[in-house]
């Protein structure tokens, strides 16, 4: 179980966007490879469990899950795969070991908001 | 009125801090020219009774070394110090996993000028050990004949992120009724082209061939430094 860890990581690099632009965060975007070794839902869970008593407490995590993809060395077309189980080529059944996508764990975008100036 | 909130765009990898610290002893790693192999399984695969035989064959001929991680006990270290190797262990108390970052501590003292090969023994995990590179040259994944043959497509991130797949304890394959052909199948089905060692620690079937390999990854290690 390292996505505790991997969710602190996450909310730790959210705070420091956050401070160094002076913004709030309503939401994390965050791409996740089929073969990331990370458990979309064990995140979700520990997201929440990170943010607790830090600047990105209540913000949600939106995790797009991105296949992986494969270039098949007889057609060489990019596809995706249809199960990890089986890194054959979709169209032409070619066995295939190179992987173009699928290994992401990478935050994409921020929704801030600009925090508002105090009232006077 | 709240201001209303917007997208931007930022790309960062959650394991940076981890990569930066892989890369940093990769880079050690290569000065030294000592080879790194790391080891990843399920627990009970034959990790540390594979790990003491390769120290003790190699020990005769190469400077060899191992750090080993283990969640509570010493008892991984004690074992493979019987190989008269310098051993230290990585305790991670309940962490699943090694990271880059341990193992640079665990190095500290440690002159790397003075080994060949440095085996690194990761926690017994088929699923977490997958996410973190460790700087390593080559990363071994274990299965065991009593395992079963489906371990591969149980856990294809670990056999897309291993360089070699060993099966161990083959002198329990008639006992057990396991098929090599059907291991062998799915280990290529999740990893085409994964080259497959088989061999058991306990009698030294398949080892010469295994040493031979990892003496001929040395060999290309420090040619290509040579060049």
């Amino acid at each position: 179980m390292h996505e505790l860890s991997m969710a602190m990581s996450i909310v730790e690099l959210a705070e420091e966007e956050a401070e160094r632009r002076g913004v709030q965060i309503d939401a994390v975007h965050l791409k996740l490879g089929a073969l990331s070794g990370v458990v979309k839902d064990a995140l979700l869970s520990c997201y929440e469990m990170a943010c607790e008593n830090t600047r990105l407490q209540g913000s949600r995590l939106v995790i797009e899950e991105v296949p992986v993809v494969i270039v098949c060395p007889s057609c060489r077309a990019q596809h995706a795969l249809r199960s990890v189980q089986l890194f054959c080529c979709p169209e032409c059944g070619t066995p295939c070991s190179e992987i173009v996508q699928g290994k992401e764990l990478e935050v994409v975008a921020l929704e801030i908001r600009e925090c508002a100036p105090n009232p006077v | 009125m709240r201001p209303e909130p917007r997208l931007i765009e930022v790309r960062r990898n959650v394991l940076k801090q981890n990569d930066a610290v892989a890369r940093s002893l990769r880079g050690r790693f290569r000065a030294a020219g000592v080879f790194v192999v790391s080891l990843v399984s399920s627990p009970g695969s034959g990790k540390t009774a594979f790990l003491e035989k390769t120290l003790t064959l190699l020990r005769p001929n190469y400077r060899v070394a191992a750090l080993v991680g283990d969640l509570a006990t010493e008892n991984d270290a004690l074992r493979l110090a019987r190989s008269q190797a310098p051993v230290k262990q990585i305790t991670t108390g309940t962490l699943c996993h090694l990271e880059a970052a341990m193992v640079q501590s665990a190095l500290e003292g440690w002159d790397l000028n003075q080994l060949d090969f440095l085996f690194i023994e990761n926690v017994g995990n088929l699923v977490c050990p997958s996410s973190y590179d460790l700087g390593e040259d080559l990363r071994l994944v274990l299965i065991s004949v009593p395992e079963g043959e489906d371990k591969p497509l149980k856990y294809p991130t670990i056999f897309n992120s291993a360089d070699v797949a060993v099966v161990t304890k083959v002198d329990l394959a008639v006992a057990v009724e396991f098929s090599w052909e059907t291991a062998y199948n799915n280990i290529q089905a999740v990893r085409p082209g994964m080259p497959v060692l088989k061999l058991s620690a306990k009698t030294g079937e398949g080892i010469e061939e295994y040493l031979r390999f990892l003496a001929a990854r040395l060999i290309e290690l420090r040619q290509a430094a040579a060049v």
